[in-house]
């Protein structure tokens, strides 16, 4: 199965390494990033790719654009990769939407198009018998998305909660443990790289929202956007909120939920007993799906980071190797 | 209740029955009622909404209950309460919930890092059922809205 990857920063690279790296059956044969391109429908030597990429910042030629990749037909699945723009979701966006029309498979890692128009998108795609997969942009490396169309299948979903944004999880970690107020944590998560030099989208609860409205949308239908979750962040928590919680063994955590029955989409901090199983430490995210066989069942791993996000890029095309690989 | 032997286990039997827990039993022989009868007070945590079962139980058991007493306020919910909260006239957050009728609150520890600096509170507010408690928090969101400040509740508070 021909792969062409848009976006050719950490997660496109590390989705590139691991193709090159495993025996999948799947070839790259196009790669662009925002200043150049490649294409070779045989397959490319992705050592050389990742060599030029290194040495001169582009991963092939000026003279080979997005476009020339998209109306090319040197490719099965689209891995969208790009930079997500969480305003408009563009250029993503239209890269997926000219794919689809195709009739090509895509797999993105990338929230903005997804959350914004999923309904579109996943119209687009069944019109076109195409499939969209978009495992990475909801908790990383955690197989949520899988989870819930393959492992829990035929379960009826009655509510979903859990942290979703590993920033503000390690925020509050390090407030609880260390005694350290919220601006100490953030300038320490900003050291280790945790948080962006503007945290904005991850404290103030934007990030973690999104996730929610792109599985409130996949998992219920529910048609939300952005507007429609109640958002608090946990820039206005206090480390003496949380020693009071860890007085009666409990702690606060920034928790995303979706109850629809009970009209509930919203992200807010929580106070949570230390022993439940969402209380995870450091940069660890963690989804509690409640469902009507399988009972309670949670999800625990990390949220964020390039290998992590190839992960699930590489199980989403893997998933659509073994199902929709031989359609033609 | 009859003073004989094994008497005690038919009233306690009701109160297991309804997932009950018994809080304590004063069991006092009077000796100038006379007779074979025993008055026993007993303090129980029942569910919500099963006493008529409960005395229809001890009926079947043969005990009769001659009063039920003071019905106690059993449900808590704590949650933490972040920003100007002293400025913002605390007694009058309190009040609100106090006048309500239904629900109160129970206990309040605070902590003042510096002056103009925001405060953080656990405050418990306490009820009779799950019902009201939610009906208070339902008001004291109005009351942090309008005060600005930011209440966190617990996970399964819903």
């Amino acid at each position: 199965m021909r792969i062409a990857i848009i976006g050719f920063g950490s997660v496109g690279r590390g989705v590139a390494e691991v193709i090159a790296a495993k025996n999948t059956g799947l070839i790259v044969t196009a790669v662009a990033d925002s200043r150049s391109g490649a294409i070779d429908a045989s397959g490319l030597d992705i050592a050389a790719v990742l060599s030029n990429k290194k040495e001169t910042g582009m991963c092939g030629t000026p003279d080979i654009t997005v476009s020339d990749i998209l109306s090319s037909d040197a490719y099965d699945v689209l891995v969208e990769v790009s930079p997500t723009n969480a305003e408009t979701g563009e250029p993503a966006l239209g890269y997926i939407r000219e794919a689809l029309a195709g009739g090509k498979h895509v797999v993105t890692s990338n929230k903005g198009p997804v959350a914004l128009r999923f309904e579109e998108l996943h119209t687009l795609a069944a019109e076109h018998n195409a499939t969209l997969r978009y495992e990475a942009t909801v908790c990383g490396a955690i197989p949520l998305m899988h989870t819930i169309e393959c492992g829990i299948a035929g379960n009826e979903i009655s509510r979903l909660y859990g942290v979703f944004n590993g920033t503000c999880n390690y925020i509050l970690t390090r407030m609880a443990e260390e005694g350290l107020t919220y601006q100490q944590a953030l300038l320490e998560a900003r050291e280790l790289g945790y948080a962006e030099a503007d945290p904005t989208y991850d404290v103030k609860g934007i990030d973690a929202a999104i996730k929610l409205v792109i599985l409130a949308n996949a998992v219920w239908g529910m048609k939300k956007t952005l507007a429609d979750v109640d958002i608090i962040g946990i820039d206005g928590v206090t480390s003496a909120a949380i020693a009071l919680a860890e007085r009666e063994d409990q702690t606060i955590r920034l928790i995303g939920e979706i109850d629809p029955a009970n009209g509930v989409l919203r992200v807010s901090p929580g106070i949570i007993p230390k022993s439940h199983p969402l209380v995870v430490r450091d940069t660890l995210n963690a989804v509690t799906i409640e469902t009507d066989l399988a009972g309670e069942i949670t999800l625990i791993g990390k949220g964020a980071g390039s290998s992590e996000t190839a992960s699930a890029v590489i199980s989403d095309l893997l998933f659509i190797r073994d199902c929709h690989g031989r359609r033609d | 209740m009859k003073d004989s032997p094994g008497q005690l286990v038919s009233v306690i039997q009701p109160i297991s029955d309804i997932g009950g827990n018994i809080l304590s039993v004063i069991h006092e022989r009077d000796p100038e009622a006379g007779g074979d009868l025993l008055d026993v007070q007993i303090m129980c945590e029942i569910p919500e909404g099963s006493l008529e079962t409960l005395l229809s139980g001890f009926r079947t058991q043969g005990v009769n209950v001659l009063r039920v007493g003071e019905e106690r306020f059993l449900v808590r919910r704590s949650v933490i309460l972040i920003g100007h909260l002293i400025h913002t006239d605390i007694s009058d957050t309190i009040d609100t919930i106090d006048s309500t009728g239904y629900a109160e609150v129970h206990e309040l520890s605070m902590v003042m890092p510096a002056i103009n600096e925001p405060s953080s509170a656990k405050m418990t507010i306490k009820s009779d059922c799950l019902k009201d408690i939610n009906r208070a928090l339902a008001i004291l969101r109005d009351v942090a809205r309008a005060k600005g400040f930011l209440i966190i509740e617990p996970l399964e508070g819903n």
